[in-house]
């Protein structure tokens, strides 16, 4: 069994309003050390896949057709080995 | 004239969309339920706006996955016409009938006006009757239409681009985008010319209560296009 820690981005290049918007806010908290703020989405997946490679196989996929938008946002793939029946899961 | 409607769980505007058809055309579209399937005898699909799937991960990208969208798309691909209006744009960029995605609308607010759209084509089956400039409404929230600069050259020289934002004279400038959108972009069509992606809303302008008739033209432009097909 297997832990996906997946992180959407906005491509560098693609504006990002709500990030805007978010510095904006954290502006007028006071935190005016923040300099550039770009708003992402999280997901965990737990995934059953015989080894590590095929998992990856596996995640890329659920990316590129699912969680990411390929013409506007990147991804990232954190993987992680976990127990079957371990309280993880 | 057959024409479907296709309700997704979320979609809201589709009893407008009937409305407008059955006014503009007096035929009554049927609406299919997104676990059906198109009938092949079916002349235009039209996905309807609204919030398909509550707008879950992006606006359109669960509701691609609708089983009805495995016959939408073969339906495309084999010719037929498809019209997706504000959510049914989103779903066709997602499903990749259009190219480009849309991102939120960089004044950050839902925006529901009246708005201006320059008529780029008219040799299309959904423009051969509407006017150069038109005045249509618009409502949402994620209208910002993206696409990178090899893809716009590309929509460009294609002639892709069918709805600009522009002011009442026709000038598409910046004050007259209401979301952000890439060369003030309003609608695009495949290169074949048989799937229209719109954020505005035809089918809210067909009647002088409403404010507008010319979103009527949209409608009569695929029924006179059937009909001079159906003559040769």
């Amino acid at each position: 069994m297997f832990r996906a820690q997946i992180i959407v981005k906005l491509k560098p290049d693609v504006m990002d309003p709500q990030g805007q918007a978010i510095l904006g806010a954290a502006l007028h908290l006071g935190l005016a050390e923040a300099k550039r703020i770009r708003a992402g989405r999280h997901f965990e997946v737990i995934l059953e896949a015989s080894d590590e490679t095929t998992a990856r196989t596996k995640l890329r996929e659920l990316c590129e057709k699912l969680l990411a938008n390929p013409v506007i946002e990147t991804y990232e793939i954190t993987l992680e080995h976990i127990q079957e029946g371990s309280d993880n899961c | 004239m057959k024409v479907a409607v296709v309700q997704f769980p979320g979609s809201n505007c589709e009893m407008d969309t009937v409305r407008a058809v059955s006014r503009v055309l007096g035929v009554t579209p049927s609406l299919v339920w997104h676990k059906e399937r198109i009938s092949p005898q079916t002349d235009l699909v039209i996905l309807p706006g609204g919030f398909s799937y509550g707008d879950y991960l992006r606006a359109g990208a669960i509701a691609r996955f609708s089983p009805v969208m495995i016959s939408v798309i073969e339906f495309a691909r084999a010719g037929g016409l498809v019209l997706g209006i504000c959510n049914g744009f989103q779903i066709l960029l997602e499903a990749g009938l259009l190219p480009g995605a849309m991102l939120p609308n960089n004044c950050l607010k839902f925006v529901c006006k009246w708005v201006h759209l320059r008529t780029e084509r008219s040799d299309l089956a959904f423009t051969r009757e509407t006017k150069k400039i038109i005045r249509l409404p618009v409502a949402h929230g994620l209208g910002n239409y993206f696409i990178d600069q090899n893809g716009l050259a590309q929509l460009e020289a294609n002639r892709q681009i069918v709805f600009r934002y522009c002011d009442e004279k026709g000038e598409a400038t910046e004050e007259a985008n209401p979301n952000g959108s890439v060369a003030n972009i309003a609608g695009i069509v495949n290169e074949a010319g048989n799937v229209l992606g719109m954020m505005p809303h035809p089918e809210r302008a067909v009647a002088e209560e409403l404010g507008s008739t010319d979103g009527a033209e949209v409608f009569s432009s695929v029924a006179s296009f059937l009909l001079t097909q159906k003559a040769s």
